[in-house]
């Protein structure tokens, strides 16, 4: 059944692919998405999809969805437990940093209730502040101060932005995490990723958990997962929009930016501007820096592709354009 | 659990093998190109990296892809 609906050889299915999904792409809003429950503004429709196809190293909001092992996905408790485990806690975050540049020291103001929040204790913070602060540290009252060995006015200020963005305790990149119920169990949103830090968190059900990050999910995961990631976040965005688009198209889209083992964008700085074709290059972006590179350095082009063939007027190797006759002569 | 199991295990992953090599020729005669015209797959890739495949290995790749289930190929390169 399959065999009649295959496509004939040398039909065009990159224009086919291109067209498909760029007819329903116009009407496609701009319209941003908000999820229920986050105050996250995930982008989607035409931003995301150009997100996906440019292959931005990082999505302007990147997300993770993180789900749980049996043992803490089932109730609300246990799941919110490993969500607090994994946000990243900078000291900034729980506690107020002064600089007193009159007696040249640093005042760490812990925050009693957010550490309470956090299950930290002032130990904590200065058994981490100690590893990172070359220095003398006293405890007075509430606060922990600060005598750096250097007392230039710029190294302290240096010392006081390197306590402000002191990793306490979670996973790095995560910095919002929502813990939300659906499908009868628990599991967790995230704002930021780190993809290679979650999955092997103890809790996680590394099987399932997502980022939205393509390049992450091709570095932990190689290529073929990227292709994957790429065929979901483009299809995820369509379906949304209740756009009808065949996944046929979109993997072949995937297929192309993976050809040569690496995620490529589609545009100026990938596919497009890495053919082979000057002239197909040309007709894509920026004429007259092909044209000119091409004339110095006595390039040649073979016209093997579409889009130069058509420049010159010549068959197109396309459809019936793909086949070569040859006749036997003489010999019966 | 170590590294390796999630990278083999995640949703996103599907199948890697080594194509022997007695298989190769019968391959790419049934493909009718030679093997850089095949899609690539860098030695770095963490799914090279857990098959110890060598440059210029085929690496057979057993989808799922939403439509039905397929076999691709890429040529290990550097």
């Amino acid at each position: 059944m399959a065999r009649k609906r295959a496509i004939d050889p040398g039909e065009a299915v990159g224009i086919l692919s291109a067209q498909s999904i760029g007819e329903p792409g116009t009407q496609m809003t701009m319209r941003t998405f908000h999820y229920a429950g986050v105050a996250e503004q995930v982008p989607t429709g035409l931003p995301r999809l150009i997100e996906i196809v440019d292959v931005r190293r990082t999505p302007k909001k990147p997300t993770m969805e993180i789900y749980l092992t049996k043992e803490y996905s089932k109730n609300e408790e246990s799941a919110k437990k490993i969500a607090e485990e994994i946000e990243e806690v900078s000291l900034g975050k729980i506690a107020e940093i002064r600089e007193n540049f009159a007696r040249k020291e640093i005042e760490i103001i812990p925050d009693e209730e957010g550490l309470k929040e956090q299950g930290l204790t002032r130990g904590d913070i200065v058994k981490k502040v100690k590893k990172t602060v070359s220095g003398s540290i006293r405890e007075e009252g509430n606060s922990i101060v600060i005598t750096p060995k250097t007392t230039l006015l710029r190294s302290v200020r240096r010392t006081t932005n390197k306590l402000r963005t002191l990793h306490i305790k979670g996973i790095n990149g995560i910095s919002r995490v929502v813990v939300l119920k659906g499908d009868g169990e628990y599991y967790i949103r995230t704002g930021g990723t780190n993809f290679e830090e979650v999955l092997k968190w103890k809790g996680v059900d590394s099987d399932r958990s997502y980022t939205n990050n393509i390049k992450e999910v091709e570095k932990v995961l190689g290529i073929e997962a990227g292709r994957n990631a790429i065929i979901k976040e483009a299809k995820q965005v369509l379906d949304m929009q209740k756009l009808d688009v065949d996944t046929r198209h979109i993997m072949l889209l995937a297929d192309a930016m993976t050809m040569n083992g690496e995620i490529k964008p589609v545009g100026r700085h990938g596919l497009s501007g890495e053919k082979v074709s000057i002239l197909a290059r040309a007709a894509f972006e920026e004429t007259i820096k092909h044209l000119i590179a091409a004339a110095v350095k006595s390039d040649e082009d073979r016209l093997l592709g579409v889009t130069e063939n058509v420049i010159v007027g010549q068959e197109v190797p396309v459809g019936t354009g793909t086949v070569k006759l040859a006749m036997k002569m003489g010999k019966k | 659990m170590g590294l390796a199991d999630f990278r083999l295990s995640h949703f996103l992953v599907p199948k890697h093998d080594v194509l022997a090599k007695s298989r190769r020729e019968e391959l790419l005669s049934s493909l009718g190109v030679d093997e850089n015209k095949l899609p690539k797959i860098k030695i770095t890739d963490p799914q090279v990296k857990l098959l110890d495949a060598k440059v210029g290995d085929i690496i057979k790749i057993t989808r799922k892809d939403p439509t039905r289930e397929n076999t691709y190929y890429r040529l290990v390169v550097k």
